[in-house]
């Protein structure tokens, strides 16, 4: 049997809200990241869904670049996470406001 | 290389040498040369930097002494650079860069031999020889790209010249003038890119930023384009001049930078606005030039009047200088917006006169500053009884400024005044009155500076040294034989001059372009710029017997017929 | 006839010495070789013009190429000489009392720290002066008629340390260049319209009939070129430089300020003749200006102390008359007292440095008086020149006012009685100068046994009794003296010897200046009415003056001011238009236009301040940002589908 495509985007919308939600609400800078990467792999599975539906290669395409940048991002992202969990032991997103105007 | 045998042909003297190439480049190398040199070794760098800007001033005698006095760029080389874009390494020099080249290199190194120098020689030299690569750069191009960015490059050196050797408010005045400059090209840089893929489809599809090319290919724009990209033009290039209303960095850069840069800021940056709005302006676009032109002369004109009233009432020597800097690039305007052969070819001599001129006015300031600190009229006076040779060295860069006849400063004016007259009248009346107001604000400057009782630390001011005299006399030499013996200048300027005017007539046939050809009576003044028409032969006594009727049209008024059958045979056939 | 390049190449030459070596050469060998060169430069003209008397009357008019100046396109200047018999009159009483001038100031200027720099502008002016009468070219004589201008200024101004001096220098360079202003653009007409400057192109085919100017272009051009004459020549409205040009050095003000420089205006009116023919309303301005000047500076002249300024509004009168005899289209008349007056009016400014010298720098004549047997040579040469000056009989100034009173008569009778007034005004100020200086009792012992040193300005005496001046000084007066009492044979009108009229004859042909009878009992008519008001102006101030030097009711207030023009037109320009001016400078471009482009900055840099107010630190706040900004795009993309 086979699965409807709305499912997936359904199951798709949810995992982005769910990591959107966590973006907004939680402090911890380490879970935010998480809930990023959550939203990005939610995008990544909409777009295979369509790629299939449509039978468009596009969109599996697309997914690589998105795990690309994505991994990239971690990289960096972790990385800056860790210097800065050096500086001070607790570090919410809300602390680091340097770069307010 | 796309010569064609009209405007901008190129002479066909070609060197196996590329001289211009190395002309552009040994400035650059020296810059390199010198920031190589250790910051400890403050002597070396200036050695080596004055050793370049030596070097290219021999190589720019050179080029003086092998150019032919004829129409057309010559020593062109061109190399594919962009090629995608239809961007090329092309330098070329006509006799409208000629003496722009010329009188380049000989300022840059009289202002890096000559002022002393505050804080590190190696980055002064350095940023010197940058900047004089790319004004003569600038002055060299034949490639519209290669002309913007040297035009742009200038201001990286000169905003580090101004900001790293200036007076006390000279960030104020580094920022103020890069932004401003900058603001300017923007429009520039807009009018460029829109020339550029209007006229692609005429040329197979293909961008081209030649300058040759591309004056062939404008001539097809529909007529608001041309006005409008001449218009773009026409504000990046006010700017950098600076014409009224855009004038308002000149005080403040002019002021604050150091002796050496004054000297090249209002000596040969200047001219990369009055030499850009001829060459790529009126040459490119020459229907939306004669279409703007009367707001061009009308700015012209303001520029005279108004910079001569501000100029009288400043209260520093330094500043009054920077502000007669206005008055005198107005005139650049006036002249080449005349299109007469004399108007323009004035206009072209003005140039080269302003950078001796201002250049040694301001190496001359510099000297009073070193010795007295401050310029405040309220604090000097009196200077000539301790120092006779300062003043009369003063004095004599002051007549050339003021339009002595005899020094440079007259012919230029006289040109430009005269070329003007004979196609906008008034403008050339009210602009006239400059031979009034500049002896106003220079004597009387000169008055407050070095006559009158000496106070205070002015009856004891130091007599300018021979190293001092030495600097400032190539400078002098130069204001004195423009002066009295300009003609191998003109020889080898009119000739492109005339060219010039060809293609503007031959673009738009209802401007004022006087007519040309070698004749000694040769103007076609229209009928409503005509004096009056006052030469009649009287009866009897036969047309053949005077001398001034023979190509006078003005007589019995046929101005308008003469006007419109002016189009020259000269030799403009093909531009479009 | 290659004397005519030594003619200028001499002063030249002896400018370079000067300029490089003057300080080396000092006092007084620089005053004898700029004395060396005048004069030679005097012989060579005298050579040129004794081969120019060579010729017939009507080839004499020679031309020599230099080189060429500015050539563009249509324009082709090039500098070259004419020699004819104008120039060639200019050239000679220029260049000769020149070299009795500079031959003076060896004298006067003994001591000066600056005796150098002095003879160098005295050959420079001579040259410039050459330059500008021996031109071939209106644009040429232009750079001798500015030449000559800086000269001026640089002698002026010659005392800088003296505030009023360096004041009086600047003043005179810019109402000249006001004058110039006109002359430039009669030369951009003449370019328009002729395509030339050349005497030869332009007035040449004018004078002998082959073109004619329409009036109006006649008018333009006559005028333009008669305004850049009024600013040399110290006309009305521009002739307030002249009065306080007298700062200079007293050589200066009697060869520049009187014999010579101011004297350039009526030689460019003679030489435009064949346009001036063309236009009558021209000729009107030219002799109704002439006329009106006459008469201010003669009134202003009878209310002066200073010695110098008398003379100075006297040389302004006389230039009057040269104008109302031109204007009045008789060119040779104009001429003659041209040339008359360079004799008696160099004559009076020498024999009143002589005065200031022996006073020690006194120049106030109210402090001088008796003089006559300190100074005899001075006293009897002054004595011509007044004389002369006043137009008494047989002296020089009698026979070439007659000639200039006579074509005003035929002119106009009104311009005629101006002419008549200021010749009794004119001998009314000159007795009463030469009363209060020489006559009467001496007003200066006192001064000069409290002040015994030595003025800086005459050098090395010591105080006491006025003595003569050396012969240096004492030579030039007696041979200008000579030329006062016998100069006027050169154009007597009677026995065949009107030497001058003759040899210019050629030069205003009577196509141009038609030649007028004047009956010969008018003539003489005129001559006896005009000699009756000179001696009544005598005797009126012989008769005023002889016994006190105080008379405060012929002195009123308002001639010592000299109608206060100069005082309002100073008021004027420091008043109103220099606040005019301020405010333009500082309001207007510091204020409005600078404000402009510091105001674009301002607003770019106000705006950043209040959009900050976003960039909180906060990511969450940037997150709900990014998600709001999603949503929005996302609502509008769908409803555009949707509709």
């Amino acid at each position: 049997m086979t699965v409807p495509g709305a499912w997936y985007l359904v199951l798709a919308a949810v995992l982005f809200g769910i990591g959107a939600t966590g973006l907004l609400v939680r402090r911890n800078v380490l879970v935010m990241f998480m809930c990023i990467e959550l939203m990005l792999n939610a995008v990544n599975l909409t777009f295979v869904t369509f790629a299939r539906l449509l039978d468009d290669i596009g969109g599996q395409a697309s997914v690589f670049f998105v795990l690309v940048v994505a991994a990239a991002e971690v990289v960096v992202g972790l990385a800056i996470i860790v210097a800065m969990f050096r500086r001070r032991a607790a570090a919410t997103a809300d602390e680091i406001h340097i770069l307010k105007g | 290389m796309g010569s064609v045998g009209t405007v901008g042909s190129v002479a066909a003297s070609t060197l196996g040498f590329p001289i211009l190439t190395v002309i552009v480049f040994l400035p650059l190398g020296g810059a390199i040369l010198t920031a190589l040199v250790p910051a400890s070794d403050d002597g070396l760098a200036r050695r080596v930097g004055l050793l370049a800007a030596v070097a290219e001033v021999g190589f720019v005698a050179y080029l003086l002494v092998a150019f032919k006095p004829v129409a057309g760029f010559q020593f062109v080389s061109q190399q594919p650079w962009i090629g995608s874009f239809g961007i090329a390494w092309k330098v070329g020099v006509d006799g409208i860069s000629l003496f722009l080249v010329a009188v380049s290199a000989l300022l840059f190194l009289v202002a890096m031999a000559g002022p002393p120098l505050r804080g590190s020689a190696r980055a002064f030299m350095t940023w010197m020889l940058l900047l004089e690569a790319a004004c003569i750069g600038a002055f060299l191009s034949m490639d519209l790209f290669l002309f913007f960015v040297m035009f742009e490059v200038t201001l990286v050196p000169a905003y580090f010249l101004v900001a790293g050797w200036g007076g006390p408010r000279r960030n104020y005045a580094a920022m103020k003038f890069f932004i401003y400059t900058f603001a300017g090209s923007a429009f520039f840089f807009v009018a460029l890119l829109s020339l550029v893929f209007l006229t692609a489809p005429a040329h197979h599809g293909h961008a081209t930023f030649d300058l040759i090319t591309l004056t062939r290919l404008a001539g097809g724009l529909p007529h608001a384009d041309q006005v409008l990209i001449f218009a773009g033009f026409a504000v990046g290039f006010a700017v950098k001049a600076p014409l009224v209303p855009f004038h308002s960095w000149l005080p403040d850069a002019y002021t604050e930078a150091s002796t050496g840069g004054s000297m090249v800021l209002a000596g040969v940056m200047f001219a990369l606005g009055g030499y850009g709005i001829l060459r790529l302006g009126v040459f490119i676009l020459p229907r939306g030039a004669s279409d703007l032109a009367p707001v061009l002369l009308t700015l012209a004109v303001v520029g005279i009047t108004y910079g001569a009233v501000v100029t009288i009432m400043q209260r520093d020597l330094k500043r009054l200088v920077a502000y007669s800097a206005i008055v005198s690039v107005a005139f650049v305007v006036l002249g080449e917006f005349a299109f007469s052969a004399q108007g323009v070819a004035g206009g072209v001599l003005q140039m080269v006169n302003e950078s001796l001129t201002i250049g040694a006015l301001f190496y001359m300031v510099g000297v009073v500053a070193e010795r007295r600190g401050a310029l405040r009229f309220s604090e000097l006076g009196g200077i000539q009884k301790s120092a006779p040779i300062l003043a009369a060295v003063f004095l004599a860069v002051v007549l050339s400024a003021v339009g002595l006849p005899g020094l440079n400063g007259f012919v230029s004016e006289f040109l430009v005044l005269a070329g003007t007259f004979v196609t906008h009248r008034w403008w050339a009346v009210v602009a006239t009155t400059a031979i009034i107001t500049g002896v106003i604000y220079f004597l009387w400057a000169y008055q407050r500076v070095f006559h009158g009782p000496a106070r205070a630390a002015n009856a004891a001011v130091r007599e300018m040294s021979w190293g001092e005299i030495a600097a400032v006399a190539p400078l002098l030499a130069g204001i004195a034989f423009l002066g009295v013996y300009p003609a191998p200048l003109l020889d080898r300027l009119t000739p492109s001059v005339d060219h010039l005017l060809a293609h503007v007539q031959s673009a738009d046939p209802a401007a004022h372009v006087p007519r040309i050809s070698g004749g000694a009576l040769s103007y076609s003044v229209p009928a409503d710029q005509n004096v009056d028409s006052g030469l009649q032969t009287p009866a009897g006594a036969g047309a053949t017997a005077a001398p001034v009727g023979a190509g006078a049209p003005a007589g019995a008024g046929s101005g308008a017929a003469s006007s419109a059958s002016a189009v020259p045979a000269a030799p403009s056939g093909g531009t479009r | 006839m290659d004397a005519a390049y030594a003619i200028l190449a001499l002063p030249l030459l002896g400018t370079a010495i000067l300029l490089f070596g003057g300080r080396r050469t000092g006092d007084p060998a620089s005053g004898w070789i700029a004395t060396a060169m005048a004069v030679g430069s005097f012989v060579a003209t005298v050579v040129v013009w004794a081969s120019l008397l060579g010729h017939s009357a009507a080839s004499r008019t020679v031309h020599k190429g230099l080189f060429t100046w500015i050539p563009v396109g249509s324009l082709h200047v090039s500098f070259g000489l004419q020699l004819d018999p104008l120039s060639l009159t200019w050239a000679l009483f220029s260049s000769g009392v020149g070299s009795l001038i500079t031959l003076y100031s060896i004298g006067y200027m003994k001591g000066d720290s600056s005796y150098g720099r002095f003879f160098f502008y005295m050959n420079l002016f001579l040259f410039s002066m050459l330059v500008l009468v021996l031109a071939d070219s209106y644009l040429f004589s232009f750079v001798g008629w500015e030449g000559v201008g800086y000269c001026s200024y640089g002698l002026i101004g010659f005392w800088f340390e003296r505030n009023s001096a360096a004041v009086a220098a600047k003043k005179a360079f810019v109402t000249n260049r006001i004058g110039d202003f006109g002359f430039m653009i009669a030369l951009f007409m003449m370019f328009g319209h002729f395509h030339s400057f050349n005497y030869s192109t332009v007035l040449a085919p004018l004078a002998s009939g082959r073109l004619t100017l329409a009036g109006a272009t006649a008018t333009g051009l006559a005028l333009m070129l008669f305004l850049g004459a009024v600013g040399k020549s110290a006309q009305i409205p521009l002739y307030m430089w002249l009065p306080d040009a007298m700062e200079g050095p007293t050589p200066v003000s009697a060869l520049i300020h009187a014999a010579t420089m101011v004297t350039a205006g009526v030689y460019l009116v003679a030489r435009s003749a064949p346009i001036l023919h063309f236009s009558p309303s021209a000729q009107w301005v030219v002799a109704s200006i002439g006329a009106a000047t006459a008469l201010l500076a003669a009134t202003i002249a009878c209310g002066q102390d200073d010695i110098k300024r008398v003379l100075a509004y006297s040389t302004i009168s006389q230039l009057g008359y040269m104008f109302l005899g031109e204007g009045s289209g008789d060119y040779g008349a104009g001429i003659f007292h041209t040339v008359m007056h360079a004799f008696f009016k160099a004559l009076l400014f020498l024999g009143a440095g002589a005065v200031i010298h022996a006073l020690h720098d006194e120049q106030d004549m109210k402090k001088m008086g008796g003089l006559w047997k300190y100074l005899p040579v001075s006293s009897w040469t002054f004595l011509a020149g007044f004389l002369a000056l006043s137009a008494i009989p047989p002296f020089d100034g009698f026979w070439s006012k007659d000639a200039i009173l006579a074509a005003a008569w035929h002119k106009s009778p009104a311009l005629w009685a101006v002419g008549v007034v200021t010749a009794a005004l004119t001998a009314y100020y000159m007795s009463r100068q030469f009363v209060l200086v020489f006559g009467g009792k001496a007003r200066w012992v006192d001064r000069a046994a409290e002040h015994g040193a030595a003025g800086h300005e005459a050098g090395g005496h010591a105080g006491g009794r006025p003595h003569e001046a050396p012969p240096v000084m004492t030579v030039p007066l007696v041979i200008l003296a000579v030329g006062s009492t016998v100069g006027w044979l050169m154009n007597a009108p009677f026995a065949g010897l009107n030497f001058l009229e003759r040899w210019l004859a050629p030069v205003f042909p009577a196509r141009i200046a038609p030649s007028f009878a004047v009956a010969t009992g008018t003539k003489w008519a005129i001559g006896t009415v005009a000699t009756a008001f000179a001696i009544l102006g005598l005797v009126a101030g012989l008769s005023a003056w002889r016994r006190t030097a105080e008379r405060p009711a012929l002195e009123p207030a308002v001639l010592a001011h000299a109608w206060y023009i100069d005082e309002t037109v100073s008021a004027a320009a420091s008043g109103p238009l220099a606040r005019l001016a301020s405010g333009v400078s500082f309001g207007v471009d510091a204020g409005l236009v600078d404000g402009l482009v510091n105001g674009v900055g301002r607003l770019a840099a106000q705006s950043g301040r209040q959009l900050r107010r976003f960039q909180t630190g906060y990511v969450r706040n940037y997150a709900l940002g990014i998600g709001i900004g999603a949503a929005a795009i996302l609502a509008y993309l769908a409803t555009r589908m949707g509709g």
